[in-house]
């Protein structure tokens, strides 16, 4: 928790945690030589936010009762997580090598079972925020202050179940419950906006009694200054949508048209690399 | 924060990516065999259309929706609306073939199955792909007890096919049928088997591929395919076996199980499915509750290739088939130790 830094410092430090945790997600790519890259890359700023400036838990002891629950809903941005919980300390970085791997606890996509920080098994999408509800509600009766913060995409918007928890999660007046979207705006048959349209997203959270907030996703500053601005409440849940870029920080990822599993060549492995260093360098 | 760059000194770790190829090395396949049925009988047909639920790149629907656009309805990522949305299709006159994953299609959207499509007899065909254990990606994507779900429940006529030939001859098949049915979906470039027997894809009909003395395989889906490929294995070691192919598994074909039952040979029924409801349960229920076809009055010893009663593990598809007794290696040393 960095919140008694100042702005900038609190900013600078989130975002040389964001390239680590693009730095380590580009490492796991490596290994399988394809996966849910795009993603991570584009979530890492984000998960930046999440594990460094927002939840509260114990790396040493990620089942310790107090911790905010993380929940990635979107199983499938498991290589995003582990980057994640490894920059959290809860993994270490050289088991990060194993990613996909037979016998691995980072199975490509996410697994409760296998994975110490990681609270659900997803891969079904549409799963989280329902099970973000029942948390909500069980550690609220427990008189337990912790949060929940229900990780999941913009294509679980489709999912009806994701809006039967919505409506849930406001009737019960959830206020322990942060949702955060993630709008990358690309599904597996293509651009969402092709697939199904969802917008107005931020009017149809808050028609279902959302406390709501966009910001761009990739914008440190923004990011942290949104979080802030919905503190727990006692009477409604709260979304994050967050507009974001696959790809983020390797600019030759960036354009790729088959961006939702990318497959990366043998030789751009170390030029994507070599450009998230140029670009971090730039940017600090 | 970059590495300094390593030598690749140890090979690549086994991948568990969520597509990967059931083909043997060197094996003929065919591409996107379900797509290229499903668009050559769509120019014969106007009444059929496509659905998908945000897979239609993975169920090899997108080649439906490339040669009939006008006919292709992207639902998005919402299985239990496709399904419904294909009723309400076929309740205008229109015969829908929706595809998505078989875990979504069953475990996800089966009320929707079941009651929208199922119970008014609707001739809705819902196409499944990575069936049983298909993917090393986890139990989330691995449709491990689909038949056990979906043989329970009424007028619905249940495919799993074996390889391009069965698919691209079930399709116009499942279309005829005045129902609903489910196929259980091999995509991309499917291995090409059957071609080399004297077989034909007939919807409730099973098929002797091989006769043998001493053993029978009653098999179903790809693992026809890998009992055709053991028995040629176990003919070396000087075991004749016989491969009886169960396409359908409901409405099952009872007289060819009891004549693949019959003859005091050990049976071993193989299916890409857990044990549990499936094949090898069919397979002994239509031999004791049903005598239609054969004299035989007791009931033979029976062995079950199968998935165990658990979630399975992830990691590469041949490691995990080899894991779970579904190689061709597995297959030949369980018929060995029965055999003892």
């Amino acid at each position: 928790m960095t919140q008694t830094l100042d702005r900038s410092t609190r900013v600078t430090e989130l975002a040389a945690a964001a390239d680590r945790i693009r730095h380590h997600v580009l490492t796991m790519g490596e290994v399988q030589g394809q996966g849910y890259v795009g993603q991570g890359l584009g979530f890492a700023d984000v998960l930046a936010v999440v594990y460094k400036d927002l939840a509260h838990y114990r790396p040493e002891d990620p089942e310790w009762a107090g911790r905010d629950r993380v929940l990635l809903s979107m199983g499938h941005y498991a290589i995003a997580l582990y980057a994640a919980l490894a920059e959290a300390g809860i993994l270490g970085t050289q088991e990060l090598d194993t990613y996909g791997s037979d016998d691995s606890r980072l199975p490509m996509s996410a697994m409760s079972t296998y994975t110490p920080g990681m609270e659900i098994s997803g891969g079904s999408l549409g799963h989280g925020l329902g099970i973000a509800v029942g948390m909500a509600l069980g550690l609220r009766f427990q008189a337990n202050p912790a949060r929940i913060i229900n990780l999941m995409s913009d294509g679980e918007l489709d999912e009806g179940s994701t809006w039967e928890a919505a409506m849930a999660a406001a009737h019960h007046g959830l206020g322990n419950l942060i949702c955060v979207v993630d709008m990358n705006g690309l599904q597996a048959d293509g651009p969402t906006r092709g697939v199904l349209r969802i917008e107005p997203v931020e009017a149809k959270w808050e028609a279902f009694g959302w406390r709501t907030v966009r910001v761009d996703g990739n914008d440190i500053a923004a990011l942290t200054a949104a979080f802030d601005s919905v503190p727990a409440d006692d009477t409604r849940p709260a979304v994050v949508v967050c507009d974001t870029r696959i790809g983020r920080g390797v600019p030759f990822l960036e354009g790729r048209e088959k961006a939702h599993f990318m497959r990366i060549d043998e030789h751009e492995w170390a030029l994507a690399h070599a450009a998230l260093h140029d670009a971090a360098e730039k940017e600090h | 924060m970059t590495t300094a760059p390593e030598a690749p000194a140890t090979p690549r770790l086994k991948t568990s990516a969520m597509i990967a190829s059931i083909a043997e090395p060197g094996q003929r396949t065919a591409p996107a065999p379900f797509g290229h049925a499903l668009s050559r009988l769509a120019a014969e047909n106007p009444a059929i259309v496509g659905l998908s639920a945000d897979l239609a790149k993975y169920t090899d629907m997108h080649i439906f929706a490339k040669n009939h656009p006008e006919r292709f309805f992207q639902m998005g990522m919402a299985e239990a609306l496709m399904l419904g949305a294909a009723a309400g299709m076929a309740e205008t006159g229109l015969i829908p073939f929706a595809s998505t994953y078989s875990v979504f299609a069953t475990r996800r959207a089966y009320d929707f199955l079941c009651l929208d499509i199922a119970e008014p007899n609707l001739n809705v065909n819902v196409v499944g792909a990575l069936p049983g254990l298909t993917t090393g990606y986890g139990p989330s994507h691995q449709a491990t007890e689909d038949l056990a779900m979906l043989r329970a429940m009424p007028n619905l006529t249940i495919v799993d096919p074996c390889d391009s030939i069965d698919i691209e001859q079930a399709v116009p098949q499942l279309a005829a049928t005045d129902g609903p049915t489910y196929l259980r979906l091999l995509r991309g470039h499917v291995p090409t088997v059957l071609d080399e027997y004297d077989y034909t894809f007939q919807l409730g009909k099973a098929a002797e591929l091989r006769t043998g003395r001493d053993v029978s395989f009653i098999s179903t889906g790809l693992m026809t395919m890998r009992a055709l490929a053991a028995a040629d294995r176990l003919a070396a070691d000087g075991i004749d076996v016989a491969v009886t192919h169960v396409p359908t598994i409901k409405p099952l074909d009872h007289a060819a199980i009891a004549r693949a039952a019959a003859g005091g040979r050990l049976v071993v029924t193989l299916e890409n499915h857990t044990i549990i409801g499936g094949l090898a349960d069919a397979v002994a229920t239509s031999l004791i509750y049903n005598t239609a076809g054969t004299t035989t009055r007791s009931v033979p010893a029976i062995q079950r290739i199968g998935l165990p009663d658990e979630f399975l593990g992830t990691g590469a598809l041949p490691t995990l088939h080899e894991r779970y007794g579904l190689s061709i290696d597995a297959i030949v040393r369980s018929v060995h130790n029965w055999l003892g």
